[in-house]
């Protein structure tokens, strides 16, 4: 489905491998440079693919930072991660992340249908532009998104809901099958939240695997098929009376 | 209408013509990206470290590009050496090492008696360009407006969202380099227009007019590119005919028109 002739990054596109989970973690550690004690202290999942599953905890527990380190934006200090059966990274175009706080230039001279359309550059790597089959995908995620009628603005003029949804159709656009969001509903308008939801549920008709960072606990059951729970970058046994699921964690049967 | 034409009877007046507006085109193009991207100090700094690689060419009867260049480039390595641990900030950083061979250019500069030649370097010599420099700076312009074009997804997705950039696997860091050598071979042929010191206004100031009257990209390279032609072209007539300094009628050509956008967006602009 990905057919850039050059590529970006060095590792290309790998194909999956057959069987394996969508997100796997062994005992994984992550540090921060300078940071006392690791962010993520010996965490195991396994997300099978097409499950939905959440990460539960406060700030600081180590949530964002296992997307981060899925999305091969931290490296590990030990412990084993894999997604698709591959080390994170191998295929980027298969996974897509949505990060808590983004780092974006809201000021500069581009659309919100431009911003959504860089969702599909991971396809398209180096010299290639966009065509109309990526015109259509960006038509059809700012559809879902409600965002049609805002799509020729430019992205600075969007409210703070309006700008995580046109992110999180930037993540849609990009067509992936494993989608990382992290904390998609921290502090969104109402309608942002119904239409996270709706999305969510299409997603899993579609059979994509979602692992959504949240404190919000109170969908857990109609949203998600697991939970894992973090606590100062370590595991705990959910709380007396929380959502369980699937087991996903270490002591999984 | 002679006074448009008369000055064209001259072959350095239509040589000098041309130079301003190939080195107007680049300069106003690339230029977007360093307001946008927030470079211009970087490239002030770029400008001013290319000195003593000009003086050094000058003194062994080297190109006089190429020894810009080197001089520019081994500038871009030592400042991101330095900052590469964060010990030291970019900016500072580009303060010392910028400062230290601007510096290094003026003493190299003050052991010759022919001083003269030298200062156009500071202040620029677009009346003066031969036929080879013309050619030099064509080339330049070509080669900066076909990459912008050719990597305009990947300038734009590094500076809009530089994260996502890395995610997808298009490193920030290799679009940054390759930008700042695109700026560094533009700082030298701007160099030729409007010299060390002054270069800087050609990138900046056309851009940041444009950025006040669109909020489209390439629009605003459109209005960046009208601005400093139309300065460059502006700005030579006015040396012709008032005996001024071209480098700095240009340049005070482009302050004009930024002031003349800045003023009619105040009064039009609704509160």
């Amino acid at each position: 489905m990905t057919d850039a002739r050059f590529p970006y990054g060095r590792k290309g596109h790998v194909p999956p491998v057959m069987g394996a989970p969508a997100l796997e973690a062994r005992a994984v550690c992550v540090a921060y440079p300078g940071a006392s004690r690791p962010a993520l202290d010996g965490v195991s999942l396994c997300v099978p693919v097409g499950a939905h599953v959440a990460l539960v905890g406060p700030n600081g527990s180590g949530k964002s930072t296992l997307l981060k380190a899925a999305a091969n934006l931290l490296p590990l200090r030990s412990g084993e991660l894999r997604v698709y059966g591959n080390p994170p990274g191998a295929c980027h175009h298969r996974v897509a992340y949505l990060p808590q706080r983004s780092r974006i230039d809201w000021r500069f001279p581009i659309t919100v249908r431009g911003l959504v359309t860089t969702g599909r550059y991971v396809h398209l790597g180096w010299l290639r532009r966009p065509g109309p089959r990526d015109d259509d995908a960006v038509a059809d995620v700012l559809d879902l998104l409600g965002l049609s009628a805002l799509a020729e603005r430019q992205i600075g003029q969007l409210s703070g809901g309006q700008q995580q949804r046109a992110l999180l159709a930037r993540a849609l656009a990009q067509e992936a099958d494993l989608l990382l969001l992290d904390e998609p509903l921290n502090a969104v308008d109402a309608e942002t939240r119904a239409i996270v939801a709706d999305v969510l549920a299409k997603l899993r008709r579609q059979g994509k695997t979602v692992v959504v960072a949240t404190h919000d606990l109170g969908r857990l059951e109609s949203d998600f098929d697991g939970a894992l729970y973090l606590t100062a970058g370590r595991e705990m046994p959910p709380p007396p009376g929380a959502f369980v699921g699937v087991p996903v964690g270490q002591h999984r049967a | 209408m002679s006074w448009l034409f008369d000055p064209l009877q001259h072959a350095f007046m239509q040589s000098a013509l041309l130079a301003a507006a190939l080195v107007g085109v680049t300069c106003a193009t690339i230029g977007v990206y360093v307001v946008l991207r927030r470079m211009a100090f970087i490239g002030d700094a770029l400008a001013h470290t290319i000195l003593p690689g000009l003086v050094v060419a000058y003194l062994f009867g080297w190109s006089l590009l190429g020894g810009a260049l080197a001089a520019g480039l081994a500038s871009a390595l030592v400042i991101s050496w330095l900052a590469r641990r964060e010990a030291i900030r970019e900016d500072t950083a580009i303060g010392i090492v910028f400062t230290g061979m601007f510096a290094l250019g003026v003493l190299l500069m003050s052991t010759q008696r022919s001083f003269r030649d030298l200062s156009q370097m500071l202040f620029g010599n677009i009346l003066g360009v031969t036929s080879i420099d013309l050619l030099l700076i064509a080339g330049v312009a070509l080669l900066v407006v076909a990459a912008l074009a050719l990597f305009h997804k990947e300038l734009e997705l590094t500076s809009v969202d530089p994260l996502y950039a890395q995610i997808v696997g298009l490193s920030p860091d290799l679009v940054r380099y390759a930008l700042l050598f695109l700026l560094a071979l533009t700082v030298v042929v701007g160099i030729q227009a409007v010299g060390v010191v002054l270069t800087s206004a050609l990138l900046i100031t056309p851009a940041a007019a444009a950025a006040l009257l669109s909020n489209r990209l390439p629009r605003m390279m459109l209005i960046a590119t009208l601005v400093a032609v139309g300065s460059g072209v502006g700005g030579l007539y006015a040396s012709y005919y008032f005996n001024v300094s071209s480098g700095a009628a240009i340049v005070l050509a482009c302050t004009a028109c930024f002031g003349v956008v800045w003023l009619a967006r105040a009064v039009l602009a609704p509160r």
